[in-house]
């Protein structure tokens, strides 16, 4: 039963990484619509860079401080280059214009950064400890701590200040919002900052447990099944998907691996989301498509 | 109604199409002096919402944009200036189906159309107070997600939503559109008396135009995208042609007195 126990607390706590990483997706396509497939590329630009400041001797603080305005500069490039020469256009052409975004981060965060493989050691012990039996370690428990207090801040942010409001409000309607003064431009460049700042906690995340390395990007593809079983438009549907991905993976590893001779954590997630496609397609806490005039 | 002083907004000549080829606006020219209330009538497809969207440049989201004239407000062109500018130079819409943010609070709804102001804190409630005054029933539901609110509500919040803006010039996409007569009178009420008492000027795009003569002071009549007739409201509404030409026989719908 412990045993039970312990693989799916292991595996919720590896959803909670996902999560991270889709709430990212959630920020970006609840203010413009988007499936922002250069999300993962922006796991890796945020953690290439704080390892690479960090192996130059600086501060994790103050390589912090860095590469978030290394991210914001980033966002308002994207802004100016990407968003507002394709504004208006169908959702499938600004998916296009991320996936080949992606491509472009990719390729130049390894051409100023590198492609070496980079230790990430946030100095938070990684050894599974025993608590009551449970085996959890000191990181796994800062990693959900990071993660109720970014969604704790977030929630403030767009619960109650202005941006936050506005932010919604172009979600809801980005017409009614253009017709009242709300600058689309604006929040959009907040929202890709902010997403950007959730990509680099979710790469230091991911960066201290595998190391920074190309495969960081790949993270996006993980996050697809838990947005279709959380929904696009939801964080809290981002974290609940992360975890059933998580949870479910681990124990599909350990019950079904044996009978098909091999992991099978790396697809089982597409699995349950295309059962989830079929069932729900706006996913558990998805709202109706957004209404765009 | 001459006593208004100088023309604030003028359109001249304006042609506008959506995508490459529809030809909405072949021309219009209007012109709607400071502190009247203004009627844009016309049938379904005339052109009503092309030309409020024209001034407001949001035609851009339906593949729309203005190809000839210009639009000038104060004396100055605003064709292509940036939607937030447009408002921020006092002019804002109200959109035809009301185009609440339906998640959003009715608070939340009004507050978000001060924001372009950076009014302070306490100035963004007091505004907000003064929405309430205006439209009472809105008070009690402050809290409600405006998707819940019936449809003379959504409108009341629509319209307050951009008086939080604090207007010049108001353009009003079919205020009366599916509502109930008793509610459509109370919002016609409460238009005339920003009219009135705060000096908010009017462009109102009306299908229905018994009633909207009856609260205006001029009026243009727009079909395929040309302006055809045009006056006071007085004369339009005693105009034996034009009643019979727009309710087909007679113009047998009463005119409130
Ligand atoms: N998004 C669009 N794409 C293509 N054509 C459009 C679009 N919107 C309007 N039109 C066309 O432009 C013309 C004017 O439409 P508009 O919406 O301005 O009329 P309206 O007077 O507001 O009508 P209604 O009373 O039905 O609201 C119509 O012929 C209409 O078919
Ligand atoms: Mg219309």
């Amino acid at each position: 039963m412990l045993f039970l126990v312990n693989i799916i607390v292991a595996g919720l706590l590896a959803g909670l990484m996902y999560a991270l990483v889709a709430i990212g997706f959630v920020l970006i396509y609840k203010a413009s619509g988007v499936f922002n497939f250069a999300q993962g590329a922006m796991v890796l630009l945020s953690a290439l860079t704080f390892v690479t400041l960090n192996e130059h001797g600086l501060p994790f603080w103050l390589c912090f401080i860095i590469t978030v305005g290394v991210l914001i500069v980033a966002s308002v490039l994207i802004e100016f280059l990407v968003l507002r020469p394709l504004v208006n256009r169908s959702p499938d052409t600004l998916f296009m214009a991320t996936l080949g975004l992606s491509f472009v981060i990719e390729g130049l965060a390894q051409l100023v950064l590198g492609t070496d493989v980079h230790q990430l050691d946030l100095g938070i012990p990684d050894v599974p400890l025993k608590l009551y039996g449970l085996q959890v370690s000191d990181f796994d428990l800062f990693t959900a701590a990071v993660s109720i207090l970014l969604v704790a801040v977030l929630a403030l942010l767009f619960g109650k200040t202005r941006v936050g409001i506005s932010l919604r409000a172009v979600a809801d309607n980005t017409l009614a919002a253009q017709s009242i003064g709300i600058r689309l431009p604006h929040i959009w460049r907040i929202v890709w900052s902010v997403a950007g700042v959730v990509a680099l906690i979710a790469g230091l995340l991911w960066g201290n447990r595998q190391g920074v390395q190309f495969s960081l990007s790949l993270v996006v593809l993980k996050a697809m099944p838990v947005l279709i079983i959380g929904g696009f438009s939801s964080i809290p549907g981002a974290i609940v998907g992360g975890l059933i991905v998580g949870a479910t993976e681990n124990l599909a590893d350990i019950y079904i691996g044996p009978l098909v001779h091999g992991a099978v954590s790396d697809w089982f997630a597409y699995i349950l989301a295309t059962a989830f496609l079929l069932i729900r397609p706006n996913g558990l806490f998805g709202e109706k498509p957004i209404q765009r005039v | 109604m001459s006593q208004h002083g100088t023309d604030v907004l003028t359109l001249d000549n304006v042609e506008s199409v959506y995508g490459e080829s529809v030809l909405a606006l072949q021309g219009v020219s209007l012109t709607v002096p400071r502190g009247s209330i203004v009627a844009l009538l016309g049938a379904n497809g005339a052109g009503k919402s092309t030309t409020l969207k024209a001034i407001s440049n949001l035609l851009g989201v339906s593949r729309g944009r203005v190809i000839r004239g210009d639009i000038s407000w104060a004396g100055k062109s605003i064709l292509g200036l940036d939607p937030a500018r447009v408002v921020r130079q006092g002019i804002v819409q109200v959109l035809e189906g009301r185009h609440c943010f339906a998640h959003l609070t009715v608070e939340e709804n009004l507050a978000s159309g001060g924001f372009l102001r950076r009014p302070g804190r306490r100035e963004l409630r007091r505004d907000a107070d003064r929405i309430y005054d205006w439209f009472p029933r809105l008070k009690q539901k402050r809290h409600t997600r405006a998707g819940l609110l019936s449809g003379g509500e959504q409108q009341m919040v629509a319209i307050g939503r951009a008086l939080m803006a604090k207007p010049i010039l108001m353009l009003l996409d079919e205020p009366s559109m599916g509502l109930a007569p008793m509610i459509v009178e109370e919002i016609f009420d409460i238009i005339q008396q920003l009219n009135r008492d705060e000096g908010v000027t009017f462009l109102l795009a009306e299908q229905n135009a018994n009633l909207v003569l009856h609260y205006a002071d001029h009026g243009f009549v727009l079909e395929n995208g040309r302006v055809v007739t045009s006056g006071a409201a007085e004369t339009l509404r005693q105009s034996q042609d034009f009643m019979a030409y727009y309710f087909g026989d007679g113009g047998q719908a009463a005119i409130p007195a």
